[in-house]
């Protein structure tokens, strides 16, 4: 029942923070608007007894990729931007997204289980608790690409370096 | 099973570690051993170093699976060594040694000489070991990045041009496109299997009917992003473009080490999990390869610039190839490898070619500027018609055999007006390459073109080469013997 009422709590939280964003003027609001949909999606993600997502959508989410967001905005120009026309008039485009959206949904809320029959996920060893459940999967499982993706990242950053120094 | 890191997963996974350790240590020594730009040249020997090393341990594996035979799965089936990987792995072991001698005269002439370079070929051959021998979805797909981002940095090096700049921006726009496909596709085939594992895949795809809507969305997803990534027409827009605009040398690697490891990627999985379901994606390849043989030879026609020419030419190859997989039989897989390793050494030789001919102040990419190359360099000028004339498929050289397996095995499969349409396109594609042929040795020298911009390491590359495009031509039977044994399980 709780749990329940908090589903409905944390969803509206979601939604509404992700239309305010779209929909309001000030870029600093938008930002803001953001970090309560994260949150949002932060708690249904404690719903679900993922701990560790939780606190990573805390610390990754709103703490690290919104201050960068704010960084980007306070390279803009607020006031001009704030002139500036906020929407094409493309009703039809949108109309037809959310249509195609929509019905795809329906589809998939109404006879999603027979028409994709999901395959059983393939369970981790079972261990106690969330996070070293998620520990187990990453340092046995994926190994590999975990360690791989560390490469991905080095060549990003020395890509990033290249293209941005004057002198290498 | 608590053993986190076992001998054989240190076996398998050897290669990939040095070509990583040798990558980042050619990143510090640039900055911390040799910052003098003089000093360029112990980063290319670093290069060849790290290959070596990596060589000897490919060389070590191909000697347990011919002594035992199967194949070698390491760290819970995440990766698998077998004779198709390692054959894969010589190609872009060869590719990357290549493209790295052809690159040093080239950069110097560019100015854009930094040791980055010969780090990031490295990091980037890692990325495709991984592709070849991956047979996990999440292991290949961060492969796969590693990769592509490498070669997004590669093909904006040219930082002062802004051809080369335009080059990395769309490529790596269509090229994130295309990734974002691939990833839809992986994450359904997952939702099919309820594994990543390859082998899981393969089960649960067969146990579908292959017009199953879900398994048609994860096929037609995957096949989007791969056909991008082999460069195959309708989707082949970014190719003419990278190619322009990247470094020669780049455009060397993208057009050969890049297609191989997504050819790889791409027999991997649809001989393997997704060849249940091949009634339902054998039209759609088929479409892709005519459609390629079409725009690949009509576009290629009208250029003017070489670069841009052999990337319609690329377009053409990949349709060729992927009637290999249409075929479907031991002898379209044989002749998809036997093309690909043929391809890897003409191709490279007609990009190296085209690297000598820039020069300071002039980028050598017109086709006027192979005017006259017989008499200024006719080493170089008869190499290069080799090239265009294995380019083309006309025998003796290995080009034709690359053809005549793919043909045969259209033949075999009872694809005859496919494998008709294909050898009228053969027609077309001699006239582009023998306007380049007519430039070389027909039109006259324009006065005082400078010298050509030629080093050891090219002519050692052009040497390599040129002998094995020849070889296979001449005497295939050890290049067919080495494709038929990467084939049998």
């Amino acid at each position: 029942m709780v749990e329940t009422a908090l589903f409905y709590a944390f969803a509206v939280l979601t939604i509404a923070g992700a239309i305010l964003t779209v929909t309001l003027r000030n870029a600093i609001h938008c930002a803001i608007s953001l970090i309560g949909s994260l949150a949002g999606v932060a708690g249904l993600y404690l719903l679900q007894q993922a701990e560790f997502l939780f606190a990573v959508q805390i610390v990754l989410y709103i703490g690290g990729i919104m201050v960068l967001f704010l960084f980007v905005i306070m390279l803009v120009n607020l006031d001009a931007a704030a002139k500036e026309r906020q929407y094409h008039r493309h009703w039809l485009a949108a109309a037809v997204c959310v249509a195609g959206t929509g019905a795809l949904f329906t589809a998939f809320l109404l006879r999603g289980q027979t028409l994709v029959k999901p395959a059983a996920v393939e369970q981790a060893e079972p261990v106690a608790g969330n996070v070293e459940t998620i520990a187990v999967a990453l340092f046995q499982q994926f190994l590999v690409p975990f360690e791989v993706a560390s490469l991905l990242l080095l060549v990003a950053i020395v890509g990033g370096v290249v293209m941005a120094k004057k002198r290498i | 099973m608590n053993l986190y890191y076992t001998s054989t997963d240190h076996f398998v996974l050897l290669p990939a570690i040095l070509l990583a350790l040798f990558g980042c240590a050619t990143l510090l020594f640039d900055f911390l051993v040799f910052p003098d730009p003089r000093q360029r040249r112990w980063l290319l020997i670093c290069l060849v170093l790290g290959e070596a090393c990596a060589g000897i341990r490919f060389w070590r594996q191909q000697e347990f699976l011919n002594a035992y035979g199967g194949e070698l799965t390491a760290f819970n089936g995440a990766l698998t060594v077998d004779q198709f990987g390692l054959f894969f792995q010589w190609i872009f072991l060869a590719t990357t040694l290549i493209v790295g001698l052809i690159s040093y005269k080239y950069l110097e002439v560019r100015e854009e000489h930094h040791g980055e370079y010969y780090g990031l070929l490295m990091l980037a051959q890692c990325g495709m070991f991984f592709l070849a021998c991956g047979t996990e979805l999440v292991t290949i797909f961060v492969g796969l990045e590693t990769m592509a981002v490498t070669f997004y940095i590669l093909v904006g090096f040219l930082r002062a041009d802004k051809r080369s700049n335009e080059a990395a921006m769309k490529y790596l726009l269509l090229g994130g496109l295309s990734s974002g496909f691939l990833a839809y596709g992986f994450s359904v085939l997952y939702g099919i299997a309820g594994s990543t594992k390859l082998r899981v895949i393969a089960e649960a795809v067969s146990a579908r009917n292959a017009w199953d809507p879900i398994l048609l969305l994860a096929i037609a997803t995957t096949a989007v992003g791969l056909l991008f990534k082999i460069s195959a027409a309708p989707f082949h827009m970014w190719a003419p473009d990278a190619y322009e605009g990247a470094p020669t040398s780049i455009t060397a690697f993208l057009a050969v080490g890049s297609k191989a490891a997504s050819f790889a990627l791409l027999m991997r999985l649809f001989f393997g999990p997704l060849g249940s379901a091949r009634e339902s994606w054998a039209p759609l390849m088929i479409a892709a390869s005519i459609l390629s043989m079409i725009i690949g030879n009509f576009a290629a026609v009208t250029q003017t610039n070489t670069k841009r020419l052999l990337a319609y030419s690329g377009v053409n190859h990949a349709g060729y190839i992927l009637l290999g997989l249409i075929a479907g039989n031991p002898t379209g897989l044989k002749g998809m490898l036997v093309y690909l390793l043929i391809y890897t050494f003409m191709n490279l030789g007609a990009f190296l070619v085209l690297t000598v001919l820039t020069r300071k102040g002039l980028a050598g990419e017109d086709i006027n500027d192979l005017n006259g190359l017989m008499q200024r360099a006719p080493g170089y000028a008869i190499w290069m018609l080799i090239f265009l004339v294995s380019l083309a498929g006309i025998p003796p050289t290995g080009g034709f055999f690359g053809k005549y397996f793919i043909f045969l095995a259209l033949l075999e499969t009872g694809h005859t007006t496919l494998a008709i349409i294909a050898a009228l396109f053969v027609a077309v594609s001699v006239y582009y390459y023998f306007r380049l042929i007519k430039a070389i040795f027909i039109h006259k020298e324009e006065q005082d073109t400078p010298p050509l911009a030629t080093s050891l390491g090219i002519r050692l590359a052009l040497g390599v080469t040129g002998v094995l495009t020849l070889l296979i031509g001449v005497y295939p039977e050890p290049f067919l013997r080495l494709a038929q044994m990467s084939i049998s399980r």
